[in-house]
């Protein structure tokens, strides 16, 4: 089963290696990861997107506690949370695909942030499925290039940080 | 008064309250080197002669005494000759501290000269590692990096050290504070499980303690005896528990796992409540992991989350250290009526074990003429020193040996490579134990294929004059591998047969230690004898062993405990 993970760590050099490096040794597998400061400059906050049984995910979040740059480990899964993810799609346009590209832009409340003779980049926010729906929508116009954030997520209760 | 980095690494050495350095000179250490010379402080460095060596001597110092083990080598090779060594140390959960030099930070990254990324090659295999990249962290560094390394799980942490780092100045002030924010171990254990562990204890039939080397790491093996013998259960230990438990005492029934004792094996696969102690539950030890006491509910002591279901689902998890939750149980057992009851109950257990202990003992036939039985050589050193002594071994059938015949009683006296498995370990960390106590018998209990990894640091024991005693168990064969290629390779004994071996006794001599020979069966105890008697040198003992001679009893690599080949 997949689970969503939000680590706290010390904001160092070589931490992402070692989460990196534990994930890797011990064949664990990382679906998406990702990475920045919090308000606290000290401090960062990593997402990390994995699967497994319970008993792997049971030796993921003891093994990432054991970590001696390792703050917090919170497995989101279960509870409620939210979760978001930023895609940059570029895509192709004609003098005639516009309009309708613009009205998927629209029903995705999605922006278009670049704008070239022959293409639209566009900015889309979302959970993991508004984003498949809309590259799914867009694919036919052809895509030149997908960036994607992987994904960020937060616990709704207030008892978190 | 400002103080360049590696003044403040020596104070901050001296300040830790380390007294041995195991070391070996550098370019990029040179200042601290420099520093060395001039110091007249309680430091004492030991030149080895390769950085392997130094580690494992760190080792042996840590294990036998509980204080960490230090080493300091230069960059690039220096540093990555320490990585066998690391490894081994973290695989048991040894405290030792690794300073590696560094090219100066301006070229790091720039493939200088014996530049390597070594806090990256070490990641994997340290409990953690730093690079120390300004001098203003530097005091902090070490700090924490003696205490990361002994507290909680014990384990090996490296600080690599810049140049640049060292050469420059800054006011000392040893820092009383750590920051540590994700670095919280927890000791005591959770109150609740212990009183659910006490009731699953006193309501079983058939109760088995199964400790490993947590219990020495946690110096608490006064604990597990008052704790086994409150409850009259029967003890089983690891390789690496072997010492915690004391080897003589009637409830102990011996090693258990590939190459336990019948009587323990059995007792595990039977047990309808195994209490696991500081141990990890490693493949060695639990044979096929489906069989493995089937009968049982599992209660596990650790100080370390990660090992608890992590190979076998336990029942009550208690995690914390050893010494501290043992303690806890032993004011939660309850007297009078419940407890008399339970140990009513358990007289069959004991029986039965008896008579496994009665019907399979370990013991070995010497024949008064033809070869000596290596298995014999090990019986006449516990005999002969009275079983007072530090043994290490190296790896293989020697090892196996030494943990069957050798009946340890304290611990901290049996030092081997159990998670590794590092052939050469065992002659530098009896070394190492014998600079930690210089007033002991320490003897390395060795395999002629083994003591070749490591044997340069002959020279290191000559110059200290440390009678470090090594007992070759020569079988002219890579003894382990050889019996594995006998059982399951069709005999086919593919580059298991050293051809060419040195002549140990003229070796030894060569370095400046004493050589001594046994051939024949009575040869033994004089050449035990006579090593016995030198206190200012090492000494090589090579005994001429059967080399048809292998471990038993064994269970195959895969196979249930209850599934063993024996003799």
């Amino acid at each position: 089963m997949r689970h969503t993970i939000s680590v706290l760590v010390t904001n160092e050099f070589g931490v992402l290696a070692r989460i990196a490096g534990l994930f890797s040794g011990r064949g664990f597998n990382i679906e998406s990861l990702c990475v920045a400061e919090t308000t606290d400059p000290r401090v960062s906050r990593m997402t990390i997107v994995t699967s497994g049984d319970d008993r792997i995910i049971e030796q993921i979040t003891k093994q990432l506690n054991k970590l001696v740059n390792v703050i917090k480990v919170h497995d989101l899964t279960g509870e409620d949370y939210v979760e978001r993810e930023l895609a940059l799609v570029k895509v192709n346009t004609t003098q005639e695909n516009r309009a309708e590209i613009l009205s998927i832009v629209d029903i995705f409340r999605a922006k278009v942030v670049d704008v070239g003779p022959r293409h639209y980049t566009i900015e889309v926010t979302g959970d993991e499925e508004k984003i498949r729906a809309i590259t799914e929508l867009l694919r036919p116009f052809g895509i030149k290039e997908f960036a994607r954030t992987g994904r960020i997520a937060m616990a709704r209760s207030l008892r978190t940080k | 008064m400002e103080k360049t980095g590696a003044e403040i690494l020596i104070q901050s050495l001296v300040d830790e309250g380390v007294d041995t350095i195991f070391g070996y000179p550098g370019g990029a250490v040179l200042p601290i080197y420099d520093v060395l010379f001039k110091f007249s402080g309680p430091l004492r460095h030991i030149l080895v002669r390769h950085e392997q060596g130094a580690v494992h001597m760190a080792d042996g110092y840590a294990r036998s005494t509980g204080r960490p083990g230090v080493v300091l080598v230069t960059s690039g090779p220096g540093a990555t000759n320490t990585v066998t060594g690391i490894a081994t140390a973290y695989m048991d959960s040894v405290p030792v501290v690794v300073f590696t030099g560094q090219v100066p930070t301006a070229l790091i990254g720039n493939d200088a000269f014996q530049e390597a990324d070594i806090v990256g090659i070490t990641r994997p295999c340290t409990k953690h590692n730093y690079l120390v990249k300004d001098i203003t962290e530097l005091a902090r560094i070490v700090r924490e990096a003696f205490y990361v390394a002994r507290t909680g799980r014990p384990g090996p942490v490296l600080v690599d050290l810049p140049k640049d780092v060292l050469t420059a100045k800054a006011e000392y002030v040893r820092p009383d504070k750590m920051e540590l924010p994700g670095y919280q171990p927890t000791y005591r254990g959770h109150r609740m499980q212990i009183k659910k562990a006490i009731n699953l204890i006193l309501n079983s039939q058939r109760p088995v303690v199964y400790a490993g080397g947590g219990v020495i790491s946690a110096n608490a093996s006064v604990e597990l005896k008052s704790f086994a013998k409150k409850l009259n259960i029967p003890v089983t230990t690891t390789l690496m528990g072997l010492g915690g438990f004391p080897g003589d005492d009637p409830l102990f029934m011996g090693m258990l796992g590939m190459h336990g004792t019948y009587t323990a094996n059995m007792a595990v696969t039977n047990t309808d409540c195994l209490i696991a102690i500081g141990s990890r539950f490693d493949d060695r030890v639990t044979g096929k992991l489906d069989e493995f006491a089937p009968f049982a509910k599992i209660i596990h002591i650790d100080i370390d989350p990660t090992s608890i279901s992590k190979n076998v689902m336990v029942d009550i998890p208690i995690v914390g250290d050893v010494r501290s939750v043992l303690k806890e149980m032993l004011d939660a057992i309850p007297t009078g009526k419940r407890l008399s009851d339970y140990k009513r109950g358990i007289k069959g257990w004991h029986r039965q074990i008896k008579d496994w202990m009665r019907t399979h003992p370990l013991n070995i036939k010497q024949p008064r003429r033809g070869r000596i039985k290596p298995q014999y050589v090990v019986e006449r050193l516990y005999a002969l020193t009275g079983g007072d002594a530090v043994i290490t071994t190296e790896v293989g059938q020697n090892q196996m040996w030494a943990a069957q015949f050798f009946r340890f009683k304290r611990p901290r006296t049996f030092l081997t490579s159990g998670g590794l498995g590092t052939m050469g370990y065992g002659f530098p960390a009896a070394i190492g134990a014998q600079v930690a106590n210089p007033d002991r018998l320490v003897i390395d209990i060795a395999g002629d294929g083994s003591i070749q990894m490591n044997i340069q640091e002959m020279a290191t024991a000559v110059q200290y004059k440390l009678p470090v005693k090594v007992a070759i168990l020569n079988n002219r064969f890579l003894g382990m591998v050889r019996q594995w290629q006998e059982l399951f390779f069709n005999r086919r004994y593919s580059h298991s047969c050293l051809g060419k071996l040195p002549d140990f006794v003229k070796l030894a001599e060569a370095y400046g230690g004493v050589g001594l020979r046994a051939e024949k069966v009575g040869d033994v105890d004089r050449v035990i004898k006579e090593a016995l008697k030198i206190k200012d040198r090492p000494v090589l003992m090579d005994f001429l062993v059967d080399p048809k001679e292998d471990v038993y009893p064994m269970v195959p690599a895969g196979e249930p405990l209850n599934k063993m080949v024996l003799l």
